[in-house]
Formats: C-alpha cells, structure tokens, sequence
C-alpha cells in the first residue's frame, strides 16, 4: 500500500484512556457539529460568537477551518473539545478521545519534554513502563529523541510543538483539534512541521479539525477548506480541495486556490468595514 | 502511491539540522569551588567594607566612649562563641523560629488555599492579608501578651501573625498567576481535581509559594526577635533576652556581637531559600529570562 508501511506501528490501546478497542473506529462521522450556536453573556450585552454552525468531518478527513478575526474558530474547537458547552444545537465527536493542541505549546515549563509527552498517560493511569515505552515511541515519530531530557525553555519554539503534538498523541486521540498550532513558527520549521503532521495523520489515520489564518496553509493541509464569517461566526464556504498529496504551500494550484479562498474571504470583512 | 515518490526528501534531515542549530549550547559547569568562589567574593569584599567602615567611624572618634570598634567587639564575639549561654540561646529563638514557622506554614496554607479557590474571599479577605503584612511585627507583641501572658505562646503567636499573611499570600499570588492555557492544557488531557492539582496546580504554584516562604520567614524572624527582646522567661535565654540584657548593662560590644548573631543567622536562611529558589527558576527557565510557549 503505502511506501511508509514498514514504519506503520499501530499502538496498542491504553486500558483507561479511551473506549476504543481494536482498530474498529465507531461508525458515523468523527465530528458532528449541528446547528451550534455559542453565545457570552446575557442580555443586550451578550457576544454571539457561533451563529448555527453546522459542520460534519468524516473519520480520517483533514478539515482546515479558515476565517478573518472574529469568527469563533478558538470557540469551535473549545466545544469539539468539551471544554464548553454550545448554547443551542449539538456538538459530537462520536465518543472518540479528542486532544487539542494550541498556538503556543502550553508545555509545563518545569518537567522535561518526556515527561511533559508522559503526562496525558499518567492523568490516564497508564503503567509506568509502559508509560516509557510509549514516550519513547512518541519522541521518536516527532524526531525529537535526542531531546528527551530538555526542559521546555531549552527547546525552540518548533521543538516545542512538536513536543506538544507527542503529547497530543499520547491521548490516544483519534480527533486532533489544533489552533493555529503553526502560526507562531518561521517559513521553514512550519513546513517542516506540515510534512511531519501530514505523514502521522496519514499512518495513524487521525481525524484533524485545523484552524489557521493562513489561507495557503489551509490548501496545503486539508482535504476541505472551510470558510468562516466573522461576528457571529457562521459557515459561509466550503472549498475542497482536489488535487492530490503531497502538496507545497507554493505550488501552482495551492497558490491558485488560496488566490479563490481570499477573494471571498476579502469580501467578508469588507462588508464589515460599511 | 505513484504521488509519494515524488522528488521531496523525508522531512528528518531538515529537521535534525534545523533543531542541531536552535539548539541552546550546553552551559559549561563550572567546578564547586570556582562557582563557591565567584558566589561568595563579593559578599566577603562587603563585609571587609562594613568593617572599614566601622573601624573608620571609630576612629573619628563619635561616641568613642560608648561605640566601640571592631577590635573591641570581635573579640568579645568570639569569648561569646565561647560560652554555652550563647549556644543555649540560640537553640532557644531557633526552636521558637521553627515551631512558629511551622504554625504560620500550615496556617498561612489553609488560608491561602482557601482564598485562592473561593472567589468572594479572593476579593475580601485578599486585600485584607495584604493589609496584614503591612503592620509591623511589633504591634503584636502587646496583643500575644495580653492575649497569652509572657510567655513562649505569646511569642509565637507574634511570629504566626507575621508570617503567615506573606506565606498565604504566596500562594495566592501562584495561583492569580496560573497561564489559563495551562489550565486548559491539563484539562483537555485529562487531568481532573486532584490530579490537576498534583500535576498542574502545585508544581505551578511552587515558585511564587516559596517566593512567598522566603518572605514569610522575613517577617517571622523580625517579629520572633521584637518578641523576645520584650517577653522575657526566666531560665529561658533567647538571644532577645540577651540582646535586651546588654542593653539593662549599657554593655555595647556584647549588644553587637548578638546583632551579628542575628544578622549570620537571617543570611543562612537566606542562602537555603535562595538554593531552593534558583533551583525552582532554573528548571522553570525563568532564570535565563526565556519565554516558553
């Protein structure tokens, strides 16, 4: 099949981190999200973030979620994640072990970059050597095995979300929300980082939500763009895209695209400027 | 798949190049003794200045009568060093520092605890603690006497007034200041109640708590020997005791050597707080000033 079959190392499952048993993935799709609507405070001064949001991504798909200021993508993913509740509609991911992953790597600064992959485990009550085993699984897909006995601080920011997506990993996570997780990185590391991220996504067939601003970032990525309004968020464009993989963020076509999602992304906030 | 044989290498090289150059160059370590030596000439260059000087204030001839030199008072020092009373008074306040710390710690951790979870507390009783370290510490020494009598409870109770609103206030200033992106991070990976505080809350917390500890034991220590000069127990001598009996015998040589008692005392504790502390900052990197994200 693949030519990265040979490197295929299925994890076991971690008794006690998630419902999952085997391979089978539960059916239905791996996000549903209906008609949300999400809105902060009460009364005249109440911010409608999410207006009717409706969105399905289907197991294994790569979705990047694209939109101008505003438009609530952080709150979205908050809500896949369970972290909030929608004020009106439903939000599922099918019972699957959902990880999120943000801008900055929020690692905790005073344990080592193992011991930060580690923690999702411990909070799990996975066994201590198996618990090492897997970190040092873990390290190594990111390539970060020389620097296992880093602190945060000593990493660079690269390093650091990248530790970060090992520690997303070691959830057991069959849904990866991410945050702009490569918006605060340079040109180069970020590409680095979508060939990494593109490759685990593909051998552990991952379902991945993506928010980014960067609209060639999106194309890059995702199977799908979607395209969000600002004020109150709302689906107003659906862009897949159709070209196979593996894609640059300066190819012809990615370019091309973008050049379409930006027009209309343009006349969204234009309309916020009258 | 005919598209994965297209001309782009693995990302791995790139990678281990890219992170061989971001990498921090390792520190050179420095030997004990070369570190101990550079930590420690400074401090040995002030004191040589402190006694300069005092030798050169003596020397003017102010209040000779009374304020004697270093070469007085040095060697009256050492015949001190010399005598059990000295030791047994110093057993003494240290057993009263470590017995009041110990009360202000637990005191100072339930209180801090509680305010930083509850968050009409927060806003009342904070304030409220802040005010509390503003007070000094001897105002408290009528209040345990009349409370207590003139005794060793007494004593105590001026240092848990003093220490523990610093102490609480630690943790409180550790937890105002926890990243909610952390919070969220040790939410979303499953950290709940007591894991998230053993796991997240805690270690979090840890560098402004001893931050706070360290200014606890400050205060305590002020208030331990405003106490003692004050509260005196027969058959009890504490250096309180002994610095307010040079003062009954106008004796200023011995009034300076209990002084520096103190002072070599607080700079110890000083030093052990600041061990913990720089160790705590250096694995947080806070020390080198680096931002982590």
């Amino acid at each position: 099949m693949s030519i990265d079959a040979r490197r295929v190392t299925p994890l076991e499952p971690v008794p006690g981190a998630s419902a999952r048993t085997g391979t089978d993935a539960p059916a239905g799709p791996a996000i549903q999200i209906s008609e949300v609507s999400k809105s902060f405070g009460r009364g005249d001064g109440a911010l409608l973030a999410l207006d009717q949001i409706s969105l399905t991504v289907a197991p294994g798909e790569f979705v990047t979620l694209i939109g101008a200021s505003g438009c609530g993508k952080s709150t979205l993913l908050n809500l896949v994640a369970g972290l909030d509740q929608p004020t009106a509609g439903e939000v599922s991911a099918g019972g699957r072990q959902v990880a999120l992953m943000f801008q900055e790597s929020a690692l905790f600064p005073w344990l080592s970059a193992a011991r930060n992959i580690e923690m999702p485990m411990r909070a799990a009550g996975v066994p201590r050597a198996q618990r090492r085993e897997r970190v040092a699984e873990l390290l190594d897909i990111v390539h970060l095995s020389a620097f296992a006995g880093k602190q945060p601080h000593q990493l660079s920011g690269g390093m650091r979300q990248r530790v970060a997506l090992a520690r997303a990993l070691a959830q057991d996570a069959e849904v990866l929300l991410m945050d702009e997780p490569f918006g605060a990185l340079d040109a180069m590391t970020r590409d680095l980082l979508h060939e990494v991220l593109e490759g685990i996504w593909r051998r552990r067939q991952l379902t991945i939500l993506f928010v980014t601003h960067e609209v060639r970032e999106a194309v890059r990525l995702g199977d799908r763009v979607v395209l969000l309004s600002s004020r109150p968020g709302r689906v107003i464009g659906e862009f897949p895209v159709e070209f196979g993989r593996p894609r640059g963020m300066d190819d012809t076509k990615t370019v091309e695209l973008a050049i379409k999602i930006k027009a209309r992304l343009r006349e969204e906030v234009v309309r916020h400027g009258s | 798949m005919a598209a994965d044989t297209s001309a782009t290498p693995p990302p791995e090289a790139a990678i281990a190049g890219l992170d061989n150059l971001d990498a921090v160059p390792r520190q050179a370590k420095g030997r004990f003794w070369a570190k101990a030596w550079s930590a420690s000439w400074p401090k040995l260059l002030a004191l040589g200045l402190a006694l300069a000087i005092w030798q050169l204030i003596h020397l003017s001839g102010y209040k000779s009568q009374i304020l004697p030199g270093p070469a007085q008072t040095l060697p009256d020092l050492w015949n001190q060093l010399h005598h059990a009373l000295l030791w047994q008074a110093v057993g003494i306040t240290l057993r009263r520092a470590l017995i009041g710390f110990a009360l202000a710690l637990v005191i100072g951790l339930v209180v801090g605890g509680l305010v930083s979870r509850i968050k009409p507390l927060r806003a009342g009783v904070g304030s409220l603690i802040t005010a509390l370290q503003t007070l000094p510490s001897i105002v408290w020494v009528p209040f345990g006497i009349i409370l207590f009598g003139a005794n060793t409870t007494a004593i105590l109770f001026v240092i848990v007034m003093t220490a523990a609103p610093a102490i609480a206030n630690g943790l409180i200033a550790g937890a105002d200041y926890l990243p909610p992106l952390l919070l969220r991070a040790g939410k979303t990976m499953g950290l709940r109640r007591l894991s998230l505080y053993r796991h997240l809350i805690m270690p979090a917390t840890l560098p402004a708590f001893v931050t706070g500890l360290k200014q606890g034991w400050a205060f305590g220590w002020h208030g331990l020997i405003a106490g003692e000069v004050v509260v005196i127990i027969l058959g009890q001598p504490s250096l309180g005791v002994l610095l307010s009996n040079d003062q009954d015998q106008s004796d200023m040589a011995g009034a300076i050597s209990i002084i520096i008692v103190i002072l070599a005392i607080g700079i110890v504790v000083d030093m052990l707080f600041n061990v913990v502390n720089g160790r705590i900052r250096r694995r947080w990197g806070v020390a080198e000033g680096a931002s982590n994200g």
